[in-house]
């Protein structure tokens, strides 16, 4: 089983997902430079957070047109996983892989602490291995994750159950309180409706050791293990 | 060659949070009859082209390709023979 992680030019957490998914979940791992195409070896793909070409005109949108990225869609396409994490998620926005979009934060400012996420949707192959707890203690770290869709985009999310991480307390209860960004209804992660693709703000590859602080976001990267090893 | 001015903006059903700040921030400075400021992108093209059909159409294609999310952003523009 090979995982693979995207590098464009402004990621940053790259190194970061190699390190957690080879030492803390054990899987092979590889980087992917964002101007190749060639991604059939591989069993999943992370698209990493940082700032890929620098947030120029909008977060995402210029690394949607590297070329990795059609290989990218390609492979979504055939059912294969992909998660995006942070700015990954602002890429798979763009790419129109996931519904919606980001605005800056409501209040503006570049937001970096922990929060407790609900695993809203609990039997996805990201989230198979979350079942045993109540909330997710994760980091998020941005300056645009506010997620913005129109009502009927909504709809569509509620309606396929592809809303799958939501800010939360440490209890799970969801509320403006607990809405670090103003994304619409707390969202924090989404999927697509084959729930092989999914986006997501806060940052597992940042809590996959004891010695980080939290090993949270492990559940997320073991549910994508076992998962392909059980498909 | 023509010249297309382009402006970009989040459409008003969506919250425009830099907008709302400068509009705070001009209301503390006593500007109080402003009632709303929306914040946008102001882009200048100069294309190699003679025809402003075609000028025309491609910069509506590269709005639509690159320059705008149309899921959260909405856009006009202005061409010119130059």
């Amino acid at each position: 089983m090979k995982f693979g992680v995207v590098v464009f030019p402004g990621s940053n957490c790259n190194e970061d997902c190699y390190w957690a998914l080879k030492n803390d979940i054990g899987v092979d791992v590889r980087y992917i430079w964002h101007k190749s195409t060639e991604i059939d070896d591989l069993d999943a793909i992370v698209l990493p957070g940082g700032f890929s070409y620098g947030d120029y005109l909008r977060v995402g949108s210029i690394a949607r047109f590297s070329p990795v990225m059609n290989s990218v869609i390609d492979f979504a396409k055939k059912g294969k996983l992909v998660i995006g994490i942070c700015n990954g998620f602002q890429i798979l926005l763009e790419a129109g892989l996931l519904p919606g979009a980001m605005l800056k934060n409501k209040h503006l400012s570049f937001i970096c602490k922990y929060v407790s996420l609900k695993v809203e949707n609990s039997s996805t192959p990201f989230t198979i291995e979350t079942k045993d707890h109540n909330t997710l203690n994760i980091p998020i770290a941005h300056g645009e994750g506010n997620y913005y869709i129109d009502n009927n985009g909504l709809d569509e999310l509620k309606k396929n159950n592809q809303i799958v991480f939501k800010y939360s307390n440490k209890d799970g209860k969801t509320d403006d309180n607990t809405n670090p960004n103003g994304s619409v209804e707390n969202i924090a992660g989404i999927c697509n409706k084959e729930k092989n693709v999914l986006g997501m703000m806060p940052h597992p590859e940042r809590c996959c050791n004891a010695n980080l602080g939290s090993v949270d976001g492990q559940s997320i990267f073991l549910s994508m293990k076992n998962f392909i090893k059980q498909n | 060659m023509y010249q297309a001015k382009i402006y970009v903006t989040l459409k008003e059903s969506v919250l425009d949070p830099q907008g709302k700040t400068v509009k705070n921030a001009l209301e503390s400075l006593s500007f109080k009859d402003v009632a709303s400021v929306r914040q946008g992108k102001y882009f200048v093209i100069k294309l190699d082209l003679d025809d402003e059909e075609g000028a025309s159409k491609e910069i509506e294609e590269i709005c639509r390709k690159l320059l705008v999310n149309t899921v959260i952003e909405t856009y006009k523009f202005d061409i010119e023979k130059i």
